[in-house]
C-alpha cells in the first residue's frame, strides 16, 4: 500500500481548499513563466497498481536526473487511473484542466489509447512510456509520440531470441503452448503472433491458446489445460499477479515445461514476481526491451536507482525514466511551455546517447520510435539478467529450465 | 409515479435555462453538468420501469447493447450517426422486451425478476467479453476526430459544450415524454400494476403487454443514452459499460432524487453526480480511496431510511408549507 | 486425459464446499426473514480481510482462522440486524433491495479506506504445495479450507437440528405467525439468524483469503455465485445451497475446461437464467409463500 502521511485537521483543511480551488477554480493559481506542467497518467491502484508505481518511481527519478543536469523547469502531476482503461481519457482531461501542455502515460494499452482521445481532442501532445497495442498508431492520432516497441516488434525480436536461444544452447522445442491475458494488451501480442509465426517460418509448432481474464482469481484449470498440452515451451502473457498465480499452480501441479518464455509480457521481471516466489521465480525467461547493461550510463543510472529507492530498476522504471529524459530535451529544444511547440520538438526527437538497448530515438509520421532493440531476460537466483543478443548479454542462458520440484 | 402536480413549464423554463447557460460556462462545468444530465436521462429511464413495479438491477445491460450497436455501426459498418443511434436504442428496446417477455410468459415476479435482470446483465457482459467483433475485454475504440474540421452535428462527436447539449436535451425529451406517458393510459396501467398486479389483471389490465413496453420504452432510452454516452468515451469495454457497477450507479440518483415523480431522478442527480465528483478528487488527493464509495453508501442508507420517498417530494412538501404558511397570515 | 479431468474436478469440488458455505449464510437469512441479502458478498470480503490481518498479526494457519472470524462476524450481523435491518422488514421489497445495497456500497468504502485496493495475499510455504493421492494432486490450502469449511456445516447443520434456538428458527422459517403464536420470540429469532447467515459468508471468507488475494471488489462476484447456488438449490433450503455449491464448482471447473476459461462464468449465468424461468424455486426449494 502507498505511503500515507499522518492526517492531520490542518492537511485536511488544505487538501478541501487545494481540492475546491482546483476544481471549481480552475485556471487560478497558476503564475505566469512557472515551469511546464507534465500530466503523468499511471494506474496507481487496483490490480496493475505495483507496475503503476514501479513507472512512477522512475519518472521521479528521471526528474531528479534531469534536474540534476540543468534540464528545464518541470512540474509532474500524476493522476490515477486506478487499474481502469476507460478512466484514461477522464483524468487526461482533468489534468489538461490544471494545466498541463504535455502529458506522459500510462504503462496500459486500453488506458492508453484512451488518453490518446483526451489529448487529440485537446491537441495536447502526448509521449507514451509504456504501452505494446499495434492499434494505437493506427488510429490516426496526430498528438501521440511512442517509445516503445508494437506488439509485432516485440514478437518479431522474441522469435529472433529464440532461434539464437536454440543455436546456442543446443536444445531444440518443437512445440509450445500460449496461456495470454486477454486485456487489450494481451490481445495485441497474440496478433503479433498469429502473424509473425507464419511469416518468420519458426519451427515452433503452437498447440493451443489458452486465454483467461486479467482479473483471475484463479489459474487452476488454466494452467492445467496448458500442462495437458505436452508442450516443450510454455509462452505466457501475463501481467503480474496472474504470472504470480500461474507459476504457483505449475509448482503445486507439478508441471516443468522445458522453458518459459514470455514472448513480451512484464511479470517475471517485476520484483513482487521474484519477492512472491523465491527460488521458483528462476529460469523464467522474458522477450522485453530493456535498459543496455553494458553501456556505461545505463549501468550506472540503474546501480544509482536502486541504490537510491530499494527497488530494481526494471522495464517500467527505465522506460518511465527515458520518457522524462525525451520531454526534458524536446522542452529545451522547444524553449515554450505551449503544447504546439512541445509537439513539434518531439516530432524533430534525435537522440543517440540514451540508456535503453537499441538505436537513437526518433520518431515516424505515427509517433512511433522504430528504433527500439530487445532483449532476453531471464531470472537467475533472483533477479532478471540479459541473457541475449550476444552484444548486450550479462549472463549465459539456462536452458531447459530445472525442474521446479529439484530446487 | 402520481401524475405531476406541478404544470410544464416551469420545467421547460429549467431546461431553456440551462441550455443558454451552456456556452456561457467553461469546460469542467459542461463536463460536469454533462454527467449530471447523463445520470438524469439514465435515471429518468430506470424510473420509468420501476412505475410499474419492475426493479431493474441490470439497467447498464441497455446502455452498454446502445453503445456497442452505435459504436460499431458507425465504426465498422460506416453507418450514418443519427440511424445508428436510432438502431442502438432499437436493439437495447429488442433485448428489454425480450427479457421482459420471458419474465412475465414464466410468471417471475418480485425478487426473482429482479435476480432476472441481473443474470441477464452479467451473460451479455460476460458474452461481449468474448466477442471479437466488439474487440471483446480489450475494447473497442472510436477513431480520432479531428477537432478542427469535425461537424458534430454530422458525426455526433465533438466537444464539451456539444455533449453538454445533447444530453440536455435527451434528459428534457426523456421528461416531456414520460410525462405524456405517465398521464395517459398506459401510465395508469402501468401503476396499477405496481400497486397491485393481481387486482390490476382482475380489472382487466393487459399485463404482458403492459409490462414489454414499459420496458421496451425505458430500454430504448436507455440504449439512446449508451449510444450517446459511447460516442462521449470514444472507448467501450464490457464491463465499464455493462458491469454492474454501472446499473447501481444509475439507480442512485433517481431513489435519492424520489422514486414517485418525474423531476425527482433530475433533482438526485444534482445532488449525486457533483457530490460523487468532488469526493472522488478529494480522495485521490488526500489518498483516502473509497472515500467516494462510502459516502455514496452512507447517503443512500441515510435516504432510504428517513426520507423514503426521496429529496423531491420533500422540497416540494416544504416549498408548499412555506407558501400555505405565507397564505394563512 | 482423465487425470485432468479428475483433477478439474476434484479442485471443483472443494472450491463448491466452500461456495455451499457461502450460499448457506444466504439461504438460512431469506429462508428465516425473507430478506435478500445483496450485500453477501461484501461480508465474504470482510471475512476475507479478517482472515487475512488475523494471520498478519498471529502467523496462525488461515484454517484455523475461519471460527475466529466467524464469531466476529456473527457479532457484526447480529448488531447490524438489531440496528437498522430489522426496520426494513415489512418495507417494500425495493426499499429493502436499496438498503442492502447501500450497506454494500459502505462496506466496500470502508474497505478501501482500511485496507486499500491493492490485493493483499497471504503466501506461506503451503501456498505452493499439493497432496498427491495416486495421480490426483489436491491444493494444500484449498483441501484445508474445504474440510475447515465441512465442519462447519456440520456444526451448523447441528446447531439447527438440536438445539432450542435452532428449533425456534426452524419454526419461524417453517411458519412465521405459528411461531409467534406459540410464542418464540421472532424479533430475537431473526437477530440470531443473521448474525448465523453472515458469520457463515464471514468464516467463508476467511478460508478463501488464502486462495484468492483480498481486494473490495471481489465481493460482487462472491454475492453473485452465492444467488446462482441459492437459486439453483432452491431459496431457503439448507440441502439445496450444500448440494448447489459442489454443483456449480464443478460445473464451472468443466465449463472452464471444455469450453474456454474466460468462458465458465456465462455457463453459470445461462443456468441461473434458466433456473428463474423455468424452476423458480429451484432443485430443494419450496412453493413460493405469497
Amino acid at each position: 500500500m502507498t505511503q500515507r502521511k499522518p492526517i492531520t485537521r490542518r492537511r485536511i483543511v488544505a487538501a478541501g481548499a487545494g481540492a475546491l480551488t482546483g476544481t471549481l477554480l480552475p485556471g487560478i493559481g497558476r503564475a505566469q513563466g512557472a515551469p511546464v506542467k507534465i500530466g503523468v497518467i499511471l494506474y496507481l491502484t487496483g490490480i496493475q497498481s505495483f507496475m503503476g508505481q514501479q513507472t512512477r518511481k522512475g519518472n521521479e527519478f528521471g526528474a531528479k536526473i534531469v534536474k540534476e543536469a540543468g534540464g528545464p523547469p518541470l512540474e509532474f502531476l500524476y493522476g490515477d487511473a486506478e487499474s481502469k482503461p476507460e478512466n484514461g481519457r477522464v483524468v487526461a482531461e482533468r489534468l489538461i484542466r490544471d494545466g498541463c501542455t504535455l502529458l506522459i502515460g500510462t504503462n496500459d494499452s486500453g488506458s492508453t489509447i484512451s488518453v490518446a482521445q483526451a489529448a487529440e481532442a485537446s491537441k495536447i501532445p502526448f509521449l507514451i512510456n509504456i504501452a505494446s497495442a499495434p492499434q494505437i498508431t493506427e488510429q490516426g492520432f496526430t498528438q501521440i509520440f511512442r517509445n516503445f516497441p508494437p506488439g509485432t516488434a516485440l514478437v518479431a525480436n522474441a522469435v529472433a531470441r529464440i532461434k539464437e536461444l536454440g543455436a546456442t544452447t543446443g536444445v531444440q522445442p518443437k512445440t509450445a503452448v500460449i496461456l495470454h491475458v486477454n486485456d487489450t494488451f494481451g490481445q495485441g501480442i497474440i496478433k503479433g503472433v498469429d502473424v509473425l509465426w507464419e511469416r518468420l517460418q519458426v519451427p515452433i509448432k503452437i498447440l493451443d491458446r489458452i486465454s483467461y481474464d486479467v482479473r483471475a482469481r484463479d489459474l487452476s484449470v488454466e494452467v492445467a489445460k496448458a500442462k495437458a498440452s505436452g508442450a516443450d515451451l510454455l509462452m505466457p502473457i501475463t501481467r503480474v499477479s496472474d504470472a504470480i498465480l500461474m507459476i504457483r499452480e505449475m509448482v503445486k501441479q507439478n508441471w516443468s515445461p522445458m522453458g518459459i518464455i514470455s514472448p513480451g509480457s512484464p511479470g517475471p521481471y517485476e520484483k513482487a514476481f521474484t519477492d512472491a516466489l523465491g527460488k521458483y521465480a528462476d529460469g523464467y525467461m522474458s522477450c522485453v526491451p530493456w535498459y543496455n547493461p553494458t553501456k556505461k550510463r545505463s549501468r550506472e543510472i540503474a546501480d544509482r536507482f536502486e541504490r537510491e529507492t530499494g527497488d530494481r530498476f526494471d522495464l517500467n522504471a527505465a522506460f518511465a525514466f527515458e520518457a522524462v529524459e525525451i520531454a526534458a530535451d524536446a522542452i529545451k529544444r522547444a524553449n515554450s511551455a505551449q503544447p504546439g511547440a512541445i509537439h513539434a520538438a518531439l516530432k524533430a526527437t534525435d537522440i543517440s546517447d540514451h540508456i535503453i538497448y537499441g538505436g537513437p530515438i526518433r520518431f515516424d509520421e505515427k509517433g512511433q520510435n522504430p528504433n527500439i532493440g530487445g532483449v532476453m531476460l531471464q531470472n537467475q537466483n533472483g533477479k532478471p539478467v540479459v541473457v541475449g543478443p550476444q552484444d548486450a548479454a550479462e549472463a549465459k542462458a539456462v536452458f531447459p529450465l530445472v525442474p521446479f520440484d529439484k530446487r | 409515479m402520481r401524475p405531476p402536480a406541478l404544470s410544464r413549464w416551469p420545467a421547460l423554463a429549467f431546461f431553456a435555462a440551462m441550455a443558454a447557460a451552456g456556452p456561457l460556462m467553461d469546460s469542467f462545468w459542461q463536463s460536469l453538468l454533462t454527467l449530471v444530465f447523463f445520470y438524469a436521462y439514465m435515471g429518468l429511464s430506470w424510473n420509468l420501469m420501476m412505475s410499474a413495479g419492475l426493479l431493474s438491477l441490470g439497467h447498464a445491460l441497455f446502455l452498454g447493447v446502445g453503445a456497442y450497436a452505435t459504436a460499431v455501426l458507425i465504426a465498422t459498418a460506416g453507418l450514418d450517426p443519427w440511424l445508428s443511434l436510432a438502431a442502438g436504442g432499437f436493439l437495447a428496446a429488442m433485448v428489454g422486451s425480450a427479457l421482459t417477455w420471458l419474465g412475465a410468459r414464466f410468471s417471475v415476479r418480485g425478487v426473482h425478476f429482479a435476480l432476472l435482470t441481473i443474470a441477464f446483465a452479467e451473460l451479455f457482459r460476460v458474452l461481449f467479453d468474448n466477442w471479437e467483433l466488439v474487440g471483446g475485454t480489450g475494447g473497442f475504440f472510436l477513431k480520432a476526430i479531428n477537432p478542427e474540421t469535425n461537424r458534430p452535428l454530422a458525426t455526433l462527436r465533438g466537444g464539451t459544450l456539444f455533449f453538454y447539449l445533447a444530453f440536455l436535451s435527451a434528459t428534457a425529451g426523456a421528461y416531456f415524454i414520460i410525462g405524456r406517458l405517465m398521464a395517459s393510459r398506459w401510465g395508469y396501467r402501468w401503476r396499477g400494476l405496481h400497486a397491485d398486479e393481481d387486482a390490476a389483471r382482475a380489472l382487466g389490465v393487459p399485463a404482458l403487454q403492459s409490462k414489454v413496453l414499459v420496458v421496451a420504452i425505458s430500454a430504448g432510452l436507455a440504449g439512446v443514452g449508451g449510444g450517446l454516452f459511447g460516442l462521449m468515451q470514444g472507448s467501450l469495454f464490457p464491463d465499464s459499460v455493462m458491469g454492474v457497477r454501472v446499473s447501481i450507479d444509475i439507480l442512485i440518483a433517481p431513489i435519492i432524487g424520489g422514486l414517485g415523480s418525474l423531476f425527482g431522478p433530475i433533482i438526485g442527480a444534482f445532488f449525486v453526480v457533483p457530490l460523487m465528483e468532488f469526493s472522488n478528487v478529494l480522495a485521490q488527493r488526500i489518498g483516502f480511496f473509497g472515500l467516494n464509495t462510502l459516502i455514496n453508501g452512507m447517503l443512500i442508507l441515510a435516504v432510504i431510511t428517513f426520507l423514503p420517498d426521496g429529496l423531491w417530494p420533500r422540497l416540494i412538501a416544504l416549498a408548499r408549507f412555506r407558501s400555505s404558511a405565507q397564505c394563512s397570515k | 486425459m482423465t487425470t485432468l479431468y479428475l483433477n478439474v474436478i476434484s479442485g471443483g469440488i472443494l472450491i463448491g464446499v466452500i461456495y455451499a458455505l457461502i450460499a448457506l449464510g444466504l439461504t438460512i437469512i431469506f429462508g428465516v426473514m425473507r430478506l435478500v441479502n445483496f450485500a453477501h458478498g461484501e461480508m465474504v470480503v470482510i471475512g476475507m480481510y479478517a482472515g487475512y490481518a488475523l494471520w498478519s498479526a498471529t502467523g496462525l494457519p488461515p484454517w484455523t482462522l475461519a471460527p475466529v472470524a466467524a464469531l466476529l462476524l456473527f457479532a457484526m450481523g447480529y448488531l447490524l440486524q438489531k440496528a437498522i435491518i430489522n426496520a426494513f422488514i415489512d418495507r417494500p421489497q425495493h426499499a429493502q433491495f436499496i438498503l442492502f445495497i447501500a450497506l454494500a456500497l459502505i462496506i466496500t468504502g470502508l474497505h478501501l479506506l482500511f485496507f486499500g485496493p491493492d490485493p493483499r495475499p497471504i503466501q506461506i510455504v503451503e501456498s505452493m504445495q499439493s497432496y498427491a493421492i495416486g495421480p490426483i494432486r489436491l491444493d494444500v490450502m484449498r483441501t484445508q479450507a474445504a474440510l475447515m469449511a465441512i465442519g462447519l456445516i456440520g456444526l451448523l447443520m447441528l446447531f439447527l437440528k438440536y438445539s432450542t434456538i435452532g428449533a425456534s428458527i426452524r419454526a419461524a422459517a417453517d411458519n412465521l405467525i405459528g411461531a409467534q403464536v406459540i410464542g418464540i420470540r421472532v424479533r430475537r429469532v431473526y437477530a440470531v439468524t443473521a448474525g448465523i447467515g453472515i458469520a457463515c459468508a464471514g468464516a467463508a471468507g476467511a478460508l478463501i483469503a488464502p486462495l484468492f488475494d483480498a481486494q473490495p471488489f471481489l465481493a460482487t462476484d462472491f454475492t453473485l455465485i452465492g444467488f446462482i447456488i441459492v437459486i439453483v438449490g432452491g431459496l431457503g433450503s439448507l440441502m439445496g445451497a450444500l448440494v448447489g455449491g459442489v454443483m456449480i464448482g464443478v460445473a464451472e471447473a468443466l465449463a472452464a475446461l471444455t469450453v474456454s476459461p474466460a468462458l465458465k462464468t456465462i455457463f453459470s449465468y445461462a443456468l441461473l437464467v434458466l433456473v428463474l424461468l423455468l424452476r423458480p424455486n429451484g432443485i430443494f426449494g419450496e412453493p413460493e409463500r405469497s
